[in-house]
């Protein structure tokens, strides 16, 4: 039973993973642009969220309501002003201009937020639980979860179906001939990438409810969010939600070891995976 | 006579410090199909990709009904009616052979129901497609990939089709096929400039045809006058020229 619980708490971290993970599948996964600062954006979001709490009435989904669409318009700024500059055949440009962005970012939000850790005020939802036979579920993660699949359902149905998402995959197979085709490439990358910098606003609010941030943690969830990605598989939406899954459950499997090696063992089972299958689980043929 | 559709005035261009054309003057009339050859490395495909925005030029070089249009970016110049085949189809992987001619209909500043050309009129054109409409398309072969890749440029409802070097790498029978489809592209109203290596089949295709040597016009005229050993000379340069 213990190993049940280990399983299903797993599962519910991987939701949160998942939702780090979305960003970067889209952004690395289909886009092939990497971004370094993918946790700190996430981070900085989490920060405003933190600050706009104390002086917004309404809650939780009122935040929501707000973060979003800053997170939007980050997203966008960050595609047009920084990354359509360096996007091309050579991921190094924009993974230096990324590298810089994150080290900025972290000392910005140590200036503005201070070292300390933060997180909303529990409203209840953060310490509520219900119970399934023997095991006890967090209503929070249940929440996280939930949102995670919709929002893996509902990029993966904009990918196939919808004429941005055509138009995105023509300009990430060949951008110029994408380009010849009539799709504007800068144009559609940045819609890409406020979707990629809006689902982190989401994240940023689910992170800083269930556990504390700081401005330190960027790099951390970078990690995972890249991991998530490669175990499922470059450009696959599905792949990037099974990564996460697969990271969530191995840590908890890990702590139930030992209390130290959680996190560890999430690392371990991506270098494995790295090492028998490194194309991912659900690599999309390209 | 009629103003020109596309024309280019004194044309310049390369890459970056690298000069490759020294000034092209080319005319396309409406409807026309005129080739473009010259060995490898005359410039061919420079030229293209300079009226197609893909290369810097001036803005007076390039003319697009009676519009200055050179340096204009190039998803901007397929919604104004010129679209291209390029060298080596260039085609979205991963997607289906429908989902590429997809993207070119999402993009189209006339929409398919209204354009010269829809997906069944292709399939039509190119019956093979209707049954890989399906299929991804590096599951297809050279000759069926050239179609998918032309379809595409179709669905952009261009009134001037670029087409870079169709033929290469096809099996002689398949390049037939290809070219057999060009008379009913122009008539439906698209002009061709069609860039080739093999000057048999440009000759036979086009109207008229423009020779480039090292980045100049070395020979132009209707393609069906020209001898053989003028085309010859124009092609190779004159030292070269065989008896």
């Amino acid at each position: 039973m213990q190993w049940l619980d280990a399983v299903i708490q797993g599962v519910l971290l991987g939701g949160m993973y998942a939702q780090y993970a979305l960003g970067m599948a889209l952004m690395f996964g289909v886009m092939r642009i990497v971004n370094i600062a993918h946790g700190d954006v996430m981070i900085l979001l989490s920060l405003i969220a933190v600050s706009l709490a104390g002086v917004l009435p309404g809650g939780n989904l009122m935040l929501v309501i707000a973060i979003v669409p800053i997170a939007v318009l980050i997203g966008w700024a960050l595609q047009k002003f920084v990354l359509n500059r360096v996007v091309g055949v050579d991921p190094l440009p924009s993974l230096i201009a990324t590298f810089g962005l994150s080290i900025a970012l972290q000392n910005l939000m140590l200036e503005v937020w201070s070292a300390d850790t933060r997180s909303l005020p529990n409203s209840g939802i953060a310490s509520a639980s219900f119970q399934i036979g023997p095991i006890y579920v967090g209503l929070l993660p249940v929440i996280v979860l939930c949102t995670a699949i919709a929002l893996t359902a509902g990029l993966d149905a904009v990918l196939r179906f919808t004429r941005f998402g055509r138009g995105l995959r023509a300009a990430s197979a060949d951008t110029d001939a994408a380009a010849m085709t009539g799709v504007n490439p800068r144009r559609i990358y940045a819609t890409a990438t406020a979707i990629a910098v809006g689902i982190l606003g989401l994240a940023g609010i689910f992170a800083a409810l269930r556990a504390t941030v700081s401005p330190a943690d960027g790099p951390a969830q970078l990690i995972y969010a890249f991991e998530a990605v490669i175990i499922g598989g470059m450009g696959s939406i599905w792949g990037a939600f099974l990564g996460a899954m697969v990271l969530g459950v191995a840590q908890a499997v890990g702590l139930r070891i030992d209390p130290g090696l959680g996190i560890l063992f999430g690392h371990l089972v991506f270098l494995a995976v790295l090492a028998t299958r490194p194309v991912g689980i659900m690599a999309r043929k390209r | 006579m009629s103003e020109p559709i596309l024309s280019t005035h004194g044309l310049v261009g390369g890459y970056g410090d690298f000069q490759a054309l020294y000034g092209i003057d080319l005319h396309l009339n409406a409807g026309e199909v005129i080739s473009l050859i010259g060995a490898n490395g005359a410039g061919k495909s420079t030229f293209l990709k300079s009226i197609f925005g893909m290369l810097p030029v001036a803005r007076d070089m390039v003319r697009y009904r009676g519009t200055p249009i050179g340096g204009t970016p190039t998803h901007e110049l397929v919604k104004r009616g010129i679209a291209m085949v390029p060298e080596g189809r260039r085609l979205f992987l991963g997607m289906t052979v429908e989902e590429n001619m997809r993207v070119a209909i999402d993009n189209a500043a006339i929409p398919e129901s209204r354009g010269q050309w829809n997906r069944e009129r292709l399939f039509d054109l190119f019956p093979i497609l209707r049954d890989k409409r399906r299929q991804p398309v590096e599951a297809l072969s050279g000759g069926q990939q050239q179609m998918v890749a032309i379809s595409r440029a179709l669905l952009c409802q261009p009134q001037v089709l670029l087409c870079d070097e169709i033929s290469l790498g096809l099996a002689p029978k398949v390049i037939r096929e290809i070219y057999a489809v060009l008379p009913d592209i122009s008539a439906a109203g698209t002009a061709i400039v069609l860039v080739e290596q093999d000057v048999t089949l440009a000759q036979e295709a086009t109207s008229r045809l423009y020779c480039l040597l090292e980045g100049r016009v070395t020979l132009t005229g209707n393609s069906r006058d020209l001898s053989r050993e003028a085309i010859a000379a124009a092609y190779f340069g004159g030292s070269h020229a065989v008896a």
